[in-house]
């Protein structure tokens, strides 16, 4: 879908580039115009039909017999359809995809800042010797997410949005599709640094890690309770500030469990290690 | 701002639907919205004139039905009325529920022409 210029085609103004390849965009880009045009002459073209079908029946009462008109030709088709069908669909596909290959995938979500990919970076580094590890990296604009990650040799695909606040399954279908993933591997998600919108978009993920630092403020949990009502596991970023700042990590919990009793906790700093090896230990275990 | 990815996909529908039915345009959409979708109406609402320009949805009544939000209590099968998320039932207090209503995203029907 179209977050650039509101229009109703897909894919555009969204580009997916690994850090090794980096000439297509432009390409897209000349596609984006050529499909607006396209759109606009058809509408103009049937609202001119209707119209002249109009005169030829009443000429004098035009505003009149326009609703007429349609009383007496309208059709009501019965929908009953989710919005989010078509993201629904896509997810079950790539969740098929990961099961059929034994890939674990994680979607990884937060606020812009609050460390996911200085989480990711330590994790990849710490774990890269007994894991097999993919990153799909999902932000509005820039390579510079994944080239951190494409500089510890682990393969990355990045997915720039555009204006658009969050990744769709299908974005992550033909990441994925780029990627080539070996079975029994660990696919991170790196979602656009958003805390309200991903969290209506299942990505086909088997489980979704929502990220808050001690920075955030401990009532964030029911300030943004979707997120942390669709999260699986919430790691608790940069506890090494804790001395130097004034939120109460016991409330923080207690909020996000108000919003999300099953939720499970890890608290970490990616920058000192502490905690790390829980996390670890469970990613491990999935 | 996932409302206008919300409007761009109620448009995919329409246009499809449009096309199946072998109709020009859309009268009427109504849609059902709960209350606890995730959904801002005002911005729904501010999106919708540029999402559906050049649509088969430019200049159709929009109606929406928002549904609220009911809850099961997990653990004493209570059924409440659920205003927020992290609200907890009103009998036993507990945090452990499931929602029932007000989360529902749907194109309930369409008038064509």
């Amino acid at each position: 879908m179209c977050g650039t210029c509101g229009c109703g085609s897909e894919e555009n103004g969204i580009t997916i580039l690994s850090p090794k390849e980096l000439t297509s965009h432009h390409h897209n880009e000349e596609g984006h115009m050529h499909n607006h045009e396209h759109s606009h002459n058809h509408h103009h073209h049937e609202h001119s039909h209707d119209h002249d079908h109009h005169d030829v029946h009443h000429n004098h009462e035009h505003n009149h017999s326009n609703t007429h008109h349609h009383h007496h030709h309208k059709t009501v088709i019965d929908l009953e359809q989710d919005i989010l069908q078509h993201n629904e669909v896509m997810a079950a596909r790539n969740k098929g995809y990961f099961e059929a290959k034994g890939i674990f995938a994680i979607n990884l979500v937060s606020s812009p800042g609050s460390g996911k990919t200085s989480i990711l970076e330590r994790t990849l580094i710490d774990l890269k010797n007994e894991k097999s590890f993919y990153v799909i990296e999902g932000d509005q604009q820039t390579l510079n997410d994944a080239n951190r990650i494409d500089a510890l040799d682990i393969p990355v695909i990045q997915i720039n949005t555009g204006k658009g606040c969050h990744l769709e399954s299908d974005m992550v279908y033909e990441a994925v599709k780029k990627l080539n993933i070996r079975d029994n591997s660990i696919l991170m998600i790196e979602n656009v640094g958003n805390l309200v919108c991903p969290s209506m978009f299942n990505l086909g993920e088997n489980k979704r890690v929502v990220i808050i630092s001690t920075t955030e403020g401990e009532d964030k949990p029911i300030k943004y309770p979707d997120m942390f009502h669709t999260s699986d596991i919430c790691i608790i970023n940069k506890i090494d500030l804790l001395p130097y700042l004034n939120i109460n990590i016991e409330k923080l919990k207690t909020y996000a469990l108000q919003v999300n009793p099953n939720l499970k906790f890890f608290e970490v700093s990616a920058t000192t290690g502490e905690g790390m090896n829980d996390w670890y230990k469970w990613l491990k275990e999935n | 701002m996932h409302e206008l990815s919300i409007a761009l996909g109620i448009v995919n529908i329409a246009e499809k639907e449009i096309k199946k039915a072998h109709k020009n345009k859309v009268e009427l959409i109504e849609l059902e919205i709960g209350a606890l979708a995730g959904i801002e109406f005002n911005s729904l609402d501010f999106i919708w004139p540029s999402a559906v320009k050049n649509t088969v949805l430019e200049g159709a009544e929009k109606k929406i039905n928002i549904i609220e939000g009911e809850a099961i209590c997990g653990d004493c099968q209570h059924i409440f009325k659920l205003k927020n998320i992290f609200d907890s039932c009103p009998e036993c207090n507990s945090y452990l529920k499931g929602i029932t209503k007000g989360k529902e995203l749907r194109v309930k029907y369409l008038e064509v022409s």
